[in-house]
């Protein structure tokens, strides 16, 4: 199938990246793990932050239609 | 070629008083701007808009005609909030527009400049809610969000500067199946699937349920891929304003900066008629929803060709038409903004291919998913829970202590490329590269003598002149700081500026 054809990904990441910008990919699986750690203490901070009735709450967010 | 270009984003936020569903919003609206001028030393009256953009307003009897007419309307103003509308001294407009409290950012020249103006919006609705908390009264919450996810949908518009000479039909074309897969980077993501969301699950897009027809003047109804909007807002035979608004607000800045300025480089493609490659689609519409229906981005588009490629493919495809043509005309003297972008492009793209989750820290529509994901494996939640739809709204609460994404991007788990010392300035201070710079100043230095501005004037009354001035401001890289700022820097009046302006010009 020509749609098979892109072989772009696996070239571009032997490619190194030629400006400095996003985080290079072993740092960001460091980062994922970090932050995977992390996400039993977001889960208690946002169950202190929810609305409490959700249900109510959801009910209540009605907008009128914009643009 | 280059990302650069003239461009702005306009914001309608989602607005609520808690407890109070029925609550008039377009008087909440009207609040929500009254509250935020006044604390700025503003009535939302005092610097109105300018709706007049064709006759030149020199004829001074018609012109007093129209003031006496400007004074009943402020008047009016006082007792309809839901007329509310300011100039802010940064060149953005604050009014009510339908429903909703709009922020349209100033008119900026790069990606970079879109986000800081965008999020300044965001701190000015965050200081009306506070504003507004004050008052004894229940308050008014603020979303910047796209939809109620019970058939209402509301939008963020963007807005580019292109040359009249390109014709439209090009931009449809090479436009459309962009906007098909553009989401995969730039969505926010949605719980709930359908405009009044009757099935479960979890969608890349805000916006793309809304979604009916590929081409068309409509916003708020039938709404288009392409929005056929005609208003260039400067020279018209010379420029075309191009309004673009199928994309969803965001509040992660890479998510931003890849919207406007991958859109800007597919732009800058079609002006320079480089896109070769067809890459027409059979069903924009229905390959619109469908790719927003499946965030692990497996979904095939098929093109009229017969190729049938996934969104990141198919942005592959216009990402290896801009890169190539970026090497062969500027080989090694691509500008900063440009390189960034296309560095991002590459990155996200590359790391969404291989598992999306890798952009949890870049994009809306992965931050939100990975949030809520968590959740459901936590608790066991389907996606039907009303804790789920709750998390989804409340991801784009204004205020820093409630809003979800707020508090991720507290702890560290969303990147940032503007500081907030930035976007706080931003509020207030106008970019310089533009004719906001002249907007912003002229708010911020004579607010009694300007009667009203719109994005192509500014109109002062001076006392003593028998008659309004009006300043035309048609071509937007005009009233910059090089051009004005000493100008306006030594004029200590309105009426020595104006001086200064037609001695310049005479």
């Amino acid at each position: 199938m020509p749609g098979q054809e892109h072989s772009r990904p696996q070239r571009r990441e032997d490619e190194p990246d030629e400006v400095p910008g996003p985080t290079p990919a072993p740092e960001a699986a460091a980062d994922k793990e970090a932050l995977d750690e992390d996400i039993d203490s977001v889960l208690d901070e946002i169950d202190d932050v929810l609305e409490s009735n959700a249900e109510e709450f959801v009910r209540g967010f009605v907008q009128k239609g914009g643009q | 070629m280059t990302v650069r270009r003239v461009m702005g984003i306009e914001t309608e936020y989602g607005i609520s008083v808690p407890g109070d569903p029925t609550a008039n919003p377009m008087l909440l609206s009207g609040q929500v701007v009254n509250a935020y001028a006044t604390q700025q030393g503003m009535r939302a009256a005092q610097a109105s808009w300018d709706y007049e953009n064709e006759a030149p307003l020199r004829d001074a009897r018609g012109f007093e005609m129209g003031r006496q007419m400007a004074e009943a309307s402020q008047l009016t103003d006082e007792e309809d909030p839901t007329l509310a509308n300011v100039v802010l001294t940064n060149g953005a407009r604050l009014y009510v527009d339908h429903a909703h409290p709009e922020y349209s950012s100033p008119e900026v020249t790069s990606p970079r400049a879109a986000v800081t103006w965008d999020r300044a919006g965001e701190l000015v609705m965050r200081d009306a809610v506070r504003l507004l908390s004050r008052t004894g009264q229940p308050g008014v919450n603020l979303y910047k969000n796209n939809t109620d996810g019970k058939g209402a949908s509301y939008g963020t518009h963007e807005n580019y500067l292109m040359p009249r000479e390109t014709p439209f039909t090009d931009i449809v074309r090479h436009l459309i199946p962009f906007f098909v897969v553009r989401q995969a980077m730039c969505g926010s993501g949605r719980v709930g699937i359908g405009t009044e969301s009757t099935t479960a699950g979890y969608q890349i897009a805000q916006r793309s349920d809304f979604f009916e027809v590929e081409v068309g003047l409509e916003t708020t109804l039938k709404r288009p891929i392409i929005n056929t909007r005609d208003e260039p807002h400067a020279v018209a035979d010379r420029y075309r304003r191009l309004h673009v608004i199928l994309g969803d607000a965001n509040q992660c800045d890479v998510a931003n900066l890849l919207k406007l300025g991958t859109t800007s480089l597919v732009l800058a493609m079609i002006e320079d008629r480089a896109l070769r490659v067809d890459l027409a689609l059979d069903h924009p519409v229905a390959a619109l929803r469908a790719v927003s229906h499946d965030p692990t981005l497996q979904t095939l588009v098929a093109l009229k060709d017969g190729r049938r490629l996934t969104p990141v493919q198919l942005l592959w495809a216009y990402f290896e038409q801009v890169d190539r043509y970026l090497q062969e005309r500027s080989p090694g003297a691509v500008d900063p903004d440009t390189a960034e972008v296309m560095s991002r492009w590459s990155s996200v793209l590359t790391r969404l291919e291989r598992d999306p989750m890798e952009c949890v820290r870049e994009l809306d529509w992965v931050a939100k998913l990975s949030l809520l994901q968590s959740y459901r494996d936590r608790d066991g939640l389907e996606w039907s829970d009303s804790r789920l739809r709750a998390i989804d709204i409340q991801w784009s609460d204004v205020r820093p202590d409630k809003g979800l994404f707020n508090r991720m991007e507290q702890r560290g788990r969303i990147e940032r490329l503007i500081d907030d010392v930035a976007v706080k300035a931003a509020m207030t201070e106008p970019p310089e590269d533009t004719r906001a710079y002249f907007r912003g100043r002229c708010l911020e230095k004579f607010p009694r003598e300007v009667a009203a501005a719109s994005w192509d004037s500014v109109i002062f009354d001076v006392p003593g002149h028998p008659s309004l001035q009006r300043v035309p401001m048609l071509e937007p890289l005009r009233g910059t700081r090089d051009g004005v700022g000493a100008l306006l820097d030594q004029s200590d009046s309105a009426a020595a500026l104006l001086e200064g302006l037609a001695s310049a010009s005479g």
